[in-house]
């Protein structure tokens, strides 16, 4: 049966792709059936290129996509080498877990209530700096060349990057590289850009690159936070696919696959740019220098950081304040007063709303354990491995053309959107994030103890359900909070899959953070943060109680 | 109850690299101790008679069990069992319940686990976390573990490599020991002479500098 596992696996995450792509390829060239579109030709794009502002949103994805992943990883290399063998290391694992927890339109909802005119910001300098007695008419939010969006981007990839970094470097032994380094007369920082960084960089490659492509891609921060007119390419096409004219929707496709092409275009310079830097790298590898980049370093490393950290704190303190206010007058930087009023009308809706949220990812993100554990256990018996870079493609492809095309996919097969298909399309967006979280930790397992199972009578079953699953308990659960936190998250599967009948808590945060109502964003936000910080902290605490009297297991070591 | 293991014309090569080449009887309560510098094919000689040889090697040649050829069985139905460099004890599972994991079925296992622990002076440690054992303490749970799964053959991973000197001759006399009193047939890998039986018994060289 286990035989078998690699290519269910690959299955389940290939078919929904092809599905896609060949759902969304095919109206882009003016083939649906369902609206009539019954022979192929290029009007889809003659349409396209007909649309104002086009390059204009071709442009700021591209730019979004890049820039977003430059700054966040300049910001999580800076701070690693700023923090190399200090305390802020250890602060910077407690605090990564739960910032991650916070769903991307949390985090942007969070910016906007930052930075708006009448944001905490504007609040905090005024009226003595400012001498604003109400808010001014700046266009902060929604700017045209999208570095709001770009910011609520960076502050949610800081803590990936960090988190993935912190995870890589233990294999990398820095400690004794940087020993060597300094001995060699290298400071501190500069020692670990220069022997720590390039070790660093190819094993969260996966992840940067899913930054890069998530970036050039991203819906829900760019309607939160980004340009309205023109928007970035993947708003533009969701507005075309929404429209009420059907005729859109091939134009719609059209669009879906240049941003495809936008991405991986963005993926292709990222690319690029990594030779330039490993050129430049290696010259100043060879170098003379000891330590130029010491104090820049030092100094983006520890500022950023903490600027990252603080309005990520912030903003969820501010919306929290908020959702409980009474009212909140410009340019107070408290409200006036407190009230449940609002928890008390919203709470029902977002009960609902938490059920259907919970419904699908609970069952997407234990179909992607059972799957990332069935491949996993396959290769550890010796087992053909199968192609394991599919499983990591949900990560790396923009989300938009393959959901519409499964949407139409869906449709043509004539089967109903619904919380059944948003739960397979969320199951193969979570599956690689399971995959990659749960490898680490099962690759690491000693074989030595499977074969001391088997030679004591164990089959290979039992030595796996008996042996392997209780020592990986806390990976597997870090790995589901993993899968759960990244499920709530979902906005576009949970939107185009569920033909917008399907309203879970983020779906419903994103539609209010366009209202304006910010007590009621509050509220939502909050909704959205508390499965995954559940999860975590399930993941967290559970082990240490199962295994309260195994000293040998907890803190999670195997 | 004696047993005896026949390693009859074993050649494991990897590709076209020949490593290991062994044709031994060990008698009950025998010692055959293959010795060789490191990376010598001395554990894939042992992963070969345990069963999990990685498919990447080639292996010719038949492992006899009380004349029953074991070379095609799955790991658990050989009967033969291992030792390793690190008692390795199940950090999820009590002491006991590292004795019962290997423990066949069979009439009061909990009470013969209960002596076996007396018996080593090990009385009342089935509940302990064998984490919270000290380092003589988790060789002779291993030891243990690895009898009362009652195996037909045993194979020793440089066993006592981890201990240091006193403690080392105890565990090495007290595991042959029991091993000769349980008439089991032992291989024994190591590149330490002092990890031998004290009566010596059967040496092979295996690898280039073996000789």
């Amino acid at each position: 049966m286990l035989r078998f596992a690699p290519a269910a696996t690959a299955a389940l995450v290939a078919g929904p792709i092809l599905a896609g792509l060949a759902g969304v390829l095919l109206p882009a060239f003016g083939v649906l059936p369902a609206l009539g579109g019954d022979a192929p030709s290029l009007d889809p794009w003659v349409r396209l290129l007909g649309q104002p502002g086009l390059a204009r949103s071709m442009l700021l994805s591209l730019a979004c996509g890049l820039a977003t992943t430059a700054v966040s990883l300049a910001i999580v290399l800076a701070f690693l080498a700023a923090a190399a063998g200090t305390g802020w290391l250890s602060w910077a694992r407690r605090v990564t877990g739960p910032l991650l927890a916070v769903p991307h339109a949390a985090v942007a909802v969070g910016v906007a209530f930052l930075i708006a005119p009448s944001g905490l910001l504007a609040r905090a300098l005024s009226p003595w700096a400012t001498g604003w007695r109400q808010p001014p008419d700046l266009l902060i939010v929604h700017d045209p060349l999208g570095l709001a969006m770009m910011a609520g981007l960076v502050l949610k990839e800081v803590p990936f990057l960090l988190l993935v970094s912190l995870a890589a470097l233990p294999a990398l032994d820095p400690a004794r590289r940087l020993a060597i380094a300094r001995s060699l007369g290298h400071r501190r920082a500069t020692a670990w850009l220069k022997v720590v960084a390039p070790g660093l960089y190819p094993l969260i490659r996966l992840p940067v690159y899913a930054v890069v492509a998530y970036a050039s891609s991203t819906v829900d921060v760019a309607l939160i936070l980004g340009p309205t007119s023109p928007p970035t390419l993947a708003v533009a096409v969701l507005r075309w696919f929404s429209d009420p004219d059907l005729s859109l929707r091939f134009m719609a496709a059209a669009g879906a696959v240049a941003q495809l092409g936008v991405t991986l275009a963005a993926l292709a310079l990222w690319r690029f740019g990594e030779a330039v830097a490993g050129g430049l790298g290696r010259i100043w590898l060879a170098g003379p220098d000891r330590g130029i980049a010491e104090r820049p370093a030092l100094a983006v490393g520890i500022v950023a950081m903490s600027a990252v950290v603080l309005a990520l704190g912030l903003a969820t303190t501010g919306l929290a304040l908020a959702s409980v206010s009474w009212r909140w007058t410009f340019p107070d930087l408290l409200p006036d007063g407190f009230t449940v009023a609002v928890w008390g009308r919203t709470l029902p809706g977002i009960g609902a709303a938490l059920a259907a949220t919970l419904w699908i990812a609970v069952p997407a993100t234990l179909l992607s354990l059972a799957a990332a554990l069935a491949v996993l256990e396959n290769e550890a018996r010796g087992g053909r491995a199968g192609p394991t870079w599919l499983l990591y493609l949900p990560m790396l492809v923009p989300q938009l053309p393959f959901l519409f095309g499964m949407a139409a996919g869906a449709e043509t097969a004539r089967l109903a959107p619904g919380a059944g298909l948003v739960l397979l399309g969320h199951a193969v967006f979570v599956l690689p994030y399971v995959f990659l979280t749960l490898s680490e930790a099962y690759r690491r397992h000693d074989p030595r103890w499977i074969m001391l199972a088997r030679t004591l009578g164990a089959s290979r079953a039992r030595a796996f359900w008996v042996v392997r699953l209780p020592m990986l308990l806390a990976p597997c659960l870090a790995a589901a909070a993993v899968g759960l936190a990244v499920s709530v998250g979902q906005y576009l599967p949970t939107l185009l899959l569920g033909a917008g009948r399907v309203e879970t808590v983020t779906t419903a945060a994103v539609a209010m953070a366009s209202g304006g109502d910010r007590r009621l964003v509050g509220a939502w936000v909050l909704a959205q943060a508390v499965v995954p910080v559940t999860g975590f902290a399930i993941a967290l605490l559970l082990p240490r109680l199962v295994w309260r009297g195994r000293r040998g297991l907890r803190d999670g070591g195997a | 109850m004696t047993h005896r293991l026949h390693l009859d014309g074993i050649r494991i090569a990897l590709g076209d690299v020949p490593l290991v080449a062994v044709d031994a009887e060990v008698g009950p309560g025998e010692v055959l101790t293959v010795m060789g510098p490191s990376g010598s094919g001395k554990s894939t000689l042992l992963a070969f008679l345990a069963g999990f040889l990685d498919p990447a090697f080639r292996a010719t040649g038949r492992v006899l069990l009380d004349g029953e050829d074991v070379t095609g069985e799955p790991a658990e139905r050989r009967g033969i069992g291992l030792l390793f460099q690190d008692p390795l004890l199940f950090p999820h599972l009590s002491v006991g319940g590292n004795l019962l994991f290997g423990m066949p079925a069979g009439a009061d296992r909990r009470g013969r686990m209960r002596a076996a622990l007396a018996e080593a002076g090990l009385d009342g440690f089935a509940d302990r976390d064998p984490a919270t054992l000290s380092g003589g303490q988790r060789a002779r749970v291993a030891l243990l573990r690895l009898l009362l799964s009652q195996p037909r053959a045993v194979l020793l991973d440089e066993p006592f490599a981890r201990l240091d000197a006193p403690l080392r001759r105890e565990i090495r006399d007290l595991t042959f020991a029991r091993l000769r009193a349980a008439g089991l047939p032992a291989v024994l890998v190591t590149h330490d002479e002092a990890d031998r039986p004290t009566w010596g018994g059967t040496a092979v060289h295996v690898g280039a500098e073996g000789g």
